[in-house]
Protein backbone atom coordinates (compact mmCIF):
# COMPACT_ATOMS: atom_id res chain seq x y z
CA UNK A 1 0.00 0.00 0.00
CA UNK A 2 1.45 3.32 -1.15
CA UNK A 3 1.86 6.09 1.69
CA UNK A 4 -0.90 8.25 -0.07
CA UNK A 5 -2.87 5.33 0.17
CA UNK A 6 -2.69 4.80 3.92
CA UNK A 7 -3.73 7.92 4.55
CA UNK A 8 -6.88 8.17 1.92
CA UNK A 9 -9.25 7.99 5.10
CA UNK A 10 -8.48 11.12 6.46
CA UNK A 11 -9.86 14.78 5.85
CA UNK A 12 -8.60 18.28 7.24
CA UNK A 13 -12.23 18.25 8.70
CA UNK A 14 -11.39 14.68 10.19
CA UNK A 15 -7.98 16.49 11.94
CA UNK A 16 -9.71 19.44 12.95
CA UNK A 17 -11.90 17.34 14.39
CA UNK A 18 -9.40 15.56 16.47
CA UNK A 19 -7.91 18.89 17.43
CA UNK A 20 -10.93 20.73 19.16
CA UNK A 21 -10.95 17.53 21.34
CA UNK A 22 -7.58 17.90 22.09
CA UNK A 23 -8.62 21.52 22.83
CA UNK A 24 -11.27 20.38 25.31
CA UNK A 25 -9.08 18.40 27.02
CA UNK A 26 -7.04 20.99 27.47
CA UNK A 27 -9.60 23.09 29.12
CA UNK A 28 -9.87 19.49 31.93
CA UNK A 29 -6.46 19.43 32.75
CA UNK A 30 -6.29 22.71 33.60
CA UNK A 31 -9.23 22.82 35.46
CA UNK A 32 -9.65 19.73 37.23
CA UNK A 33 -6.48 20.60 39.41
CA UNK A 34 -7.46 23.74 40.32
CA UNK A 35 -10.43 22.07 42.59
CA UNK A 36 -7.58 21.07 44.69
CA UNK A 37 -8.66 16.87 44.65
CA UNK A 38 -5.90 14.59 45.24
CA UNK A 39 -7.42 11.84 43.33
CA UNK A 40 -9.22 14.43 40.67
CA UNK A 41 -5.51 16.29 39.96
CA UNK A 42 -4.42 12.97 39.08
CA UNK A 43 -6.70 11.85 36.67
CA UNK A 44 -7.63 15.22 34.81
CA UNK A 45 -3.42 16.16 34.61
CA UNK A 46 -1.88 12.83 34.24
CA UNK A 47 -4.97 10.88 33.03
CA UNK A 48 -5.73 13.11 30.52
CA UNK A 49 -2.21 14.37 29.41
CA UNK A 50 -1.76 10.52 28.59
CA UNK A 51 -5.26 10.16 26.66
CA UNK A 52 -4.14 13.66 24.48
CA UNK A 53 -0.58 11.66 23.62
CA UNK A 54 -2.12 8.57 22.49
CA UNK A 55 -4.62 10.65 20.41
CA UNK A 56 -1.96 12.61 19.09
CA UNK A 57 0.23 9.38 18.52
CA UNK A 58 -2.84 7.34 16.58
CA UNK A 59 -4.47 10.17 14.87
CA UNK A 60 -1.81 12.78 14.15
CA UNK A 61 1.25 10.53 13.80
CA UNK A 62 -1.17 8.04 12.15
CA UNK A 63 0.32 5.49 14.30
CA UNK A 64 -3.34 3.60 14.51
CA UNK A 65 -2.56 2.52 10.64
CA UNK A 66 0.90 2.17 11.07
CA UNK A 67 2.90 -1.31 10.33
CA UNK A 68 2.76 -3.23 13.17
CA UNK A 69 6.82 -3.31 13.66
CA UNK A 70 7.29 0.92 14.11
CA UNK A 71 4.43 -0.09 17.53
CA UNK A 72 6.79 -2.73 18.44
CA UNK A 73 9.78 -0.77 17.94
CA UNK A 74 8.42 2.24 19.84
CA UNK A 75 7.30 0.14 22.66
CA UNK A 76 10.70 -1.94 22.80
CA UNK A 77 11.97 1.37 23.87
CA UNK A 78 9.00 2.11 26.87
CA UNK A 79 10.14 -1.37 28.08
CA UNK A 80 13.68 -0.38 28.79
CA UNK A 81 12.24 2.88 30.42
CA UNK A 82 10.41 0.41 32.61
CA UNK A 83 13.33 -1.86 33.37
CA UNK A 84 15.46 1.66 33.95
CA UNK A 85 12.72 2.60 36.97
CA UNK A 86 12.43 -0.60 38.95
CA UNK A 87 16.45 -1.09 38.86
CA UNK A 88 16.91 2.91 39.84
CA UNK A 89 13.67 3.70 41.94
CA UNK A 90 14.75 1.38 44.69
CA UNK A 91 17.82 3.30 45.97
CA UNK A 92 16.96 6.90 44.67
CA UNK A 93 13.44 6.52 46.69
CA UNK A 94 14.98 5.71 49.92
CA UNK A 95 16.76 8.00 52.54
CA UNK A 96 19.59 5.42 53.65
CA UNK A 97 20.86 2.03 52.23
CA UNK A 98 23.18 -0.39 54.62
CA UNK A 99 26.89 1.95 53.93
CA UNK A 100 25.41 5.40 52.76
CA UNK A 101 22.72 8.18 53.51
CA UNK A 102 21.23 10.80 51.26
CA UNK A 103 22.55 14.27 52.40
CA UNK A 104 19.44 15.63 50.50
CA UNK A 105 18.43 18.46 51.98
CA UNK A 106 14.48 18.39 52.35
CA UNK A 107 13.25 21.94 52.27
CA UNK A 108 9.93 22.15 54.84
CA UNK A 109 7.02 24.26 53.51
CA UNK A 110 7.95 27.22 55.87
CA UNK A 111 11.83 27.51 54.54
CA UNK A 112 9.99 27.91 51.05
CA UNK A 113 7.56 30.31 51.86
CA UNK A 114 9.88 32.44 53.74
CA UNK A 115 12.35 31.91 50.40
CA UNK A 116 9.45 32.84 48.20
CA UNK A 117 8.89 35.81 50.22
CA UNK A 118 12.45 36.57 50.14
CA UNK A 119 12.64 36.50 45.95
CA UNK A 120 9.71 37.83 45.06
CA UNK A 121 9.96 41.14 47.81
CA UNK A 122 9.74 44.66 45.85
CA UNK A 123 7.79 43.38 42.67
CA UNK A 124 4.94 45.15 42.50
CA UNK A 125 2.66 43.66 40.17
CA UNK A 126 0.49 40.81 41.51
CA UNK A 127 0.52 38.78 37.83
CA UNK A 128 4.42 38.38 37.82
CA UNK A 129 4.05 35.98 40.76
CA UNK A 130 4.17 32.85 39.69
CA UNK A 131 0.96 30.65 40.46
CA UNK A 132 2.02 29.85 43.81
CA UNK A 133 -1.01 31.02 45.61
CA UNK A 134 0.69 33.28 47.76
CA UNK B 1 25.09 6.30 -14.69
CA UNK B 2 23.41 7.31 -11.70
CA UNK B 3 20.84 5.03 -9.99
CA UNK B 4 19.14 6.09 -6.45
CA UNK B 5 20.58 4.37 -3.75
CA UNK B 6 19.02 0.85 -2.30
CA UNK B 7 18.45 2.17 0.94
CA UNK B 8 16.17 5.05 -0.24
CA UNK B 9 14.15 2.66 -2.86
CA UNK B 10 13.28 -0.73 -0.89
CA UNK B 11 11.90 -1.21 2.04
CA UNK B 12 12.28 -4.82 3.90
CA UNK B 13 8.92 -3.45 6.55
CA UNK B 14 6.89 -2.09 4.57
CA UNK B 15 7.22 1.42 5.70
CA UNK B 16 8.84 3.89 3.33
CA UNK B 17 12.28 4.54 4.41
CA UNK B 18 12.06 7.93 5.23
CA UNK B 19 9.26 7.37 7.77
CA UNK B 20 11.46 4.32 9.46
CA UNK B 21 14.42 6.61 10.18
CA UNK B 22 11.70 8.76 12.15
CA UNK B 23 10.39 5.93 13.85
CA UNK B 24 14.28 4.74 14.54
CA UNK B 25 14.94 8.72 15.71
CA UNK B 26 11.67 8.47 18.02
CA UNK B 27 12.63 5.46 19.73
CA UNK B 28 16.03 6.97 20.79
CA UNK B 29 14.05 10.08 21.58
CA UNK B 30 11.84 7.95 24.11
CA UNK B 31 15.08 7.07 26.46
CA UNK B 32 15.48 10.57 26.30
CA UNK B 33 12.95 12.14 27.54
CA UNK B 34 11.37 9.10 29.09
CA UNK B 35 14.71 8.78 31.02
CA UNK B 36 14.22 12.05 32.12
CA UNK B 37 10.86 12.07 33.54
CA UNK B 38 11.18 8.67 34.88
CA UNK B 39 14.34 10.43 37.16
CA UNK B 40 11.75 13.57 38.10
CA UNK B 41 8.59 11.08 38.79
CA UNK B 42 11.32 9.29 41.39
CA UNK B 43 12.61 12.60 42.94
CA UNK B 44 8.94 13.71 42.57
CA UNK B 45 7.41 11.08 44.83
CA UNK B 46 9.95 11.21 47.36
CA UNK B 47 10.23 14.83 48.25
CA UNK B 48 7.32 16.87 48.93
CA UNK B 49 9.34 20.25 48.15
CA UNK B 50 9.43 19.58 44.93
CA UNK B 51 5.52 20.30 44.96
CA UNK B 52 6.39 23.66 46.79
CA UNK B 53 9.01 24.47 44.30
CA UNK B 54 6.29 23.99 41.53
CA UNK B 55 4.12 26.97 42.80
CA UNK B 56 6.99 29.56 40.82
CA UNK B 57 6.12 28.13 37.64
CA UNK B 58 4.02 29.86 35.93
CA UNK B 59 0.56 27.37 34.98
CA UNK B 60 -0.87 29.62 32.33
CA UNK B 61 1.97 30.36 30.29
CA UNK B 62 2.44 26.47 30.31
CA UNK B 63 -1.22 26.18 29.59
CA UNK B 64 -0.75 28.91 26.58
CA UNK B 65 2.33 26.38 25.39
CA UNK B 66 0.33 23.29 25.02
CA UNK B 67 -1.90 25.56 22.97
CA UNK B 68 0.49 26.23 20.74
CA UNK B 69 1.80 23.45 20.26
CA UNK B 70 -1.06 21.34 19.40
CA UNK B 71 -2.80 24.23 17.36
CA UNK B 72 1.21 23.63 15.37
CA UNK B 73 0.53 20.01 15.23
CA UNK B 74 -2.59 20.41 13.69
CA UNK B 75 -0.53 22.82 11.05
CA UNK B 76 2.03 20.38 10.20
CA UNK B 77 -0.42 17.27 9.75
CA UNK B 78 -3.24 19.61 7.08
CA UNK B 79 0.53 20.27 5.51
CA UNK B 80 0.96 16.42 4.95
CA UNK B 81 -2.67 16.36 3.98
CA UNK B 82 -1.77 19.01 1.51
CA UNK B 83 1.31 17.53 -0.17
CA UNK B 84 -0.54 13.77 0.00
CA UNK B 85 -2.91 15.83 -2.94
CA UNK B 86 0.37 17.72 -3.93
CA UNK B 87 -1.02 21.07 -3.35
CA UNK B 88 2.23 22.12 -2.76
CA UNK B 89 1.46 26.11 -2.26
CA UNK B 90 -1.50 25.21 0.80
CA UNK B 91 1.41 22.60 2.16
CA UNK B 92 4.30 25.22 2.23
CA UNK B 93 1.82 27.95 3.92
CA UNK B 94 0.90 25.42 6.76
CA UNK B 95 4.37 24.37 7.11
CA UNK B 96 5.12 28.40 8.13
CA UNK B 97 2.21 28.79 10.13
CA UNK B 98 3.90 25.27 12.12
CA UNK B 99 6.84 27.46 12.10
CA UNK B 100 5.41 30.29 13.15
CA UNK B 101 3.89 27.97 16.43
CA UNK B 102 7.33 27.18 17.37
CA UNK B 103 8.54 30.90 17.49
CA UNK B 104 5.57 31.81 19.61
CA UNK B 105 6.44 28.96 21.84
CA UNK B 106 10.08 30.03 22.07
CA UNK B 107 9.14 33.47 22.62
CA UNK B 108 6.47 32.11 25.44
CA UNK B 109 9.71 29.97 26.98
CA UNK B 110 12.20 33.03 26.78
CA UNK B 111 9.49 35.40 28.62
CA UNK B 112 9.50 32.44 31.33
CA UNK B 113 12.70 31.92 31.81
CA UNK B 114 13.55 35.80 32.18
CA UNK B 115 11.18 36.01 34.73
CA UNK B 116 12.24 32.94 37.00
CA UNK B 117 16.10 34.10 36.70
CA UNK B 118 15.24 37.20 37.64
CA UNK B 119 13.50 36.04 40.54
CA UNK B 120 16.66 33.77 41.63
CA UNK B 121 14.88 30.54 40.19
CA UNK B 122 18.19 29.34 38.35
CA UNK B 123 18.97 26.11 37.00
CA UNK B 124 21.98 25.65 39.96
CA UNK B 125 19.36 26.94 42.78
CA UNK B 126 17.91 23.24 43.49
CA UNK B 127 17.57 19.92 41.69
CA UNK B 128 13.97 20.96 40.87
CA UNK B 129 14.84 24.18 39.19
CA UNK B 130 18.01 21.88 37.62
CA UNK B 131 15.44 19.18 36.13
CA UNK B 132 13.34 22.67 35.09
CA UNK B 133 15.78 23.59 32.86
CA UNK B 134 17.61 20.29 31.46
CA UNK B 135 13.97 19.13 30.69
CA UNK B 136 12.68 22.18 29.41
CA UNK B 137 15.95 23.30 27.51
CA UNK B 138 16.18 20.12 25.68
CA UNK B 139 12.69 19.98 24.17
CA UNK B 140 12.90 23.36 23.34
CA UNK B 141 16.48 23.09 21.59
CA UNK B 142 14.08 20.22 19.81
CA UNK B 143 11.07 22.42 19.12
CA UNK B 144 14.58 24.32 17.27
CA UNK B 145 15.98 21.94 15.78
CA UNK B 146 12.47 21.11 13.92
CA UNK B 147 11.80 24.59 13.26
CA UNK B 148 15.02 24.49 11.01
CA UNK B 149 14.22 21.11 9.31
CA UNK B 150 10.70 22.40 8.18
CA UNK B 151 12.55 25.40 6.66
CA UNK B 152 14.64 23.51 4.84
CA UNK B 153 11.75 21.18 3.60
CA UNK B 154 9.68 24.05 3.12
CA UNK B 155 12.05 25.06 0.34
CA UNK B 156 11.60 21.72 -1.30
CA UNK B 157 8.52 21.84 -1.30
CA UNK B 158 7.85 24.67 -2.63
CA UNK B 159 9.75 23.60 -6.10
CA UNK B 160 7.56 20.30 -5.84
CA UNK B 161 9.98 17.84 -4.51
CA UNK B 162 10.56 15.69 -1.50
CA UNK B 163 7.09 15.36 -0.49
CA UNK B 164 6.99 12.95 1.34
CA UNK B 165 9.36 14.86 3.68
CA UNK B 166 6.11 17.19 5.07
CA UNK B 167 5.09 13.74 6.16
CA UNK B 168 8.54 12.78 8.30
CA UNK B 169 9.24 16.24 9.54
CA UNK B 170 5.24 16.20 10.48
CA UNK B 171 6.02 12.77 12.51
CA UNK B 172 8.80 14.39 14.76
CA UNK B 173 6.83 17.82 15.55
CA UNK B 174 4.10 15.32 17.13
CA UNK B 175 6.76 13.74 18.66
CA UNK B 176 7.78 17.06 20.36
CA UNK B 177 4.17 18.29 21.00
CA UNK B 178 3.72 14.76 22.88
CA UNK B 179 6.56 15.44 25.28
CA UNK B 180 5.50 18.60 25.82
CA UNK B 181 1.84 17.18 26.66
CA UNK B 182 3.70 14.97 29.80
CA UNK B 183 5.97 18.10 30.74
CA UNK B 184 3.13 20.45 31.23
CA UNK B 185 1.31 19.02 33.62
CA UNK B 186 4.87 17.59 35.65
CA UNK B 187 6.39 21.15 36.05
CA UNK B 188 3.28 23.26 35.81
CA UNK B 189 0.45 21.41 37.13
CA UNK B 190 1.72 19.16 40.23
CA UNK B 191 2.23 21.42 42.86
Amino acid sequence: MSNSEEHHGHSAKHYVKIYWILLAMLGVSIVGPEIGIKWLTLITAFGIALVKAWMVCAYFMHLNIEKKIAWYTLAATLLLLLVFFTGVAPDVMKPEGQNWKSLYHEQTREEWDAEYDAAHHGDDHGDDHGDGGH
Amino acid sequence: MSQAPIATSRSASGIPTARLAVWWVLASEIVIFGGLIMCYLMFRLHHESWAYEAEATKTAAGAFNTFVLLTSSLFVVLAHNAAEKKDTVKAVRYIWYTIFGGFVFMAVKAYEYTSEISHGYTMFKSVFWSFYYLATGLHGFHVVCGMFIMWMISRDVKKGKNLHRVEAIGIYWHFVDVVWIFLFPLLYIAK
